[in-house]
């Protein structure tokens, strides 16, 4: 097949969403990581810890995402010692667009930065491709995130409960995955808030299907074992 | 009551058999010989106020002033060499500059003084530089509130709600002391300062002072700015008559 190249860069097409609630952020993301038209990894986790209060959804090129995140790490690990209390998200966000900034010939990756701090609460940032830093109330990215914009001016509100915005987060990602290619898997979400992180799992068979979709099949094996009919008869 | 150094004390980097460096006590004799220097922590911001000698009747009022921003947050008042303490300005406002740069907010009053103090302990440990001559009172207001610091020629840096520098500094603290700085606004606060130092002023040794004062609160919307031209004057009339009512007992 001349369409599966496997020596393709990793690019994680990806739907990646950050969302503000009343108290802290919830951020969202698919698990699809892919080389051309094979999926690498099926179920990536795309939201990646800065420090204990802010993660990162990472989209675009999988290996300038993970680079960008692992120099920020580093810097805000550095920085909170000689702070002595944890980074502010907007410093976190500041570091990250420095980085996709000034190195945004070399760069091609979109973040969503989002987290909780005692001083500002719950925030997000988008970081997308030429190194723009964007203070939000919610952020969608990833190339799942072009089938969102109408669905977010539609169903995005101030002040939403946790409950609220995790279901918001769950139902734009498993929308994204019906539409684009690019997207698929697992919705991973992280709610950062007061009280801490919590890391929640929908597996795909768990969120609900769209118009057109067809329900999935574990495999066609089933079928030999199952009892008198034959394969292929409907 | 000075101290024979005998050898000790020619070189910032010896220390004496009774582990004391001399250079940096002498450079601390250079800040107490500056006029005074006070600040005071109330519960709305930070008042800072200088006693500024004037060495010459032809100095034009406001001249050489001994207050300085740093940042739109916080301000510095020196006591000492004024030379000395117009290169930690600069270098301040150099470190609050380029934390911005990185950070992307303004960088906290306790991480600004510990820079400051770095640099000047920085400069007490090479013989090829001599401390800095000078006591810096740093007074801001951040996210976590109006905070007040003093840096020493050692480097040392602490923490005050009340700290006074120069001259007059044991009678400023005794003075100081005995104010409510928990309940007192900034306002009072600035009364009370101006009441200080026309009190602490040495009317026999030193001739005439200038009154300058700044402050960063609430009221100055968490900006660092001189005080306002009708609140000094209030000031300095209410300073003048205690001293009279002093007088007169």
């Amino acid at each position: 097949m001349d369409c599966l190249n496997l020596n393709e860069p990793h690019s994680m097409g990806t739907t990646i969403i950050g969302v503000t609630y009343d108290g802290g952020v919830v951020l969202g993301a698919d698990s699809r990581t892919s080389t051309g038209v094979y999926v690498a990894n099926r179920a990536s986790d795309k939201i990646t810890q800065l420090t204990d209060n802010v993660y990162v959804c990472r989209s675009g090129s999988a290996a300038d995402s993970q680079i960008v995140s692992d120099y920020v790490r580093y810097f805000l690990h550095q920085h909170t010692i000689q702070l002595g209390q944890p980074a502010t998200v907007k410093v976190a966000a500041n570091l990250v667009r420095l980085l996709a900034y000034n190195n945004k010939n070399m760069l091609q990756t979109g973040l969503i930065v989002g987290g909780w701090d005692k001083y500002e609460g719950g925030k997000i940032y988008g970081v997308p491709l030429g190194g723009t830093i964007l203070e939000q109330p919610f952020a969608i990215g990833g190339s799942g995130s072009s089938y969102l914009y109408g669905f977010f001016d539609q169903a995005w509100k101030e002040g939403m409960t946790k409950e609220e915005a995790e279901s918001l987060v769950v139902k734009a990602v498993s929308l994204a995955i019906a539409r684009d290619g690019a997207s698929g898997g697992v919705v991973r979400t992280v709610t950062i808030n007061a009280d801490g992180v919590t890391k929640n799992f929908y597996p795909g068979d768990t969120l609900p299907l769209w118009h057109e979709e067809i329900p999935a099949q574990n495999s066609l094996l089933d079928i030999l074992s199952a009892p008198s009919p034959e394969p292929m008869s409907m | 009551m000075s101290s024979i150094g005998t050898g000790y004390d020619l070189s910032v980097t010896t220390f004496s058999p009774d582990g004391r460096v001399f250079q940096i006590e002498y450079a601390a004799k250079a800040v107490d010989n500056s006029g005074t220097v006070i600040g005071i922590k109330c519960k709305d911001g930070v008042v800072m106020g200088v006693e500024k000698l004037i060495t010459s009747k032809m100095m034009l009022p406001g001249s050489n002033r001994r207050i300085h921003s740093v940042h739109s947050h916080s301000g510095m008042a020196v006591a000492g060499l004024a030379a000395d303490g117009r290169q930690i300005v600069a270098r301040a406002k150099g470190e609050a500059s380029s934390y911005e740069s990185v950070y992307g907010e303004a960088i906290p009053v306790k991480e600004l003084a510990g820079r400051v103090a770095n640099y000047v302990h920085l400069c007490t440990l090479y013989w090829w530089l001599r401390p800095f001559g000078c006591g810096i009172i740093l007074g801001g207001y951040d996210r976590d509130g109006p905070q007040l610091y003093m840096i020493e020629p050692s480097g040392i840096s602490y923490r005050y709600f009340g700290a006074a520098i120069g001259k007059g500094k044991q009678a400023a603290k005794t003075e100081i002391e005995k104010l409510k700085l928990s309940e007192m606004t900034c306002r009072e606060g600035v009364i009370e300062i101006a009441k200080i130092i026309y009190k602490i002023h040495d009317e026999a040794k030193d001739k005439a002072f200038e009154l300058e004062m700044s402050w960063v609160c609430d009221e100055s919307k968490r900006k660092h700015e001189k005080v306002p031209v009708e609140l000094l004057e209030e000031a300095k009339a209410a300073a003048r008559l205690a001293l009279e009512e002093m007088d007169a007992d």
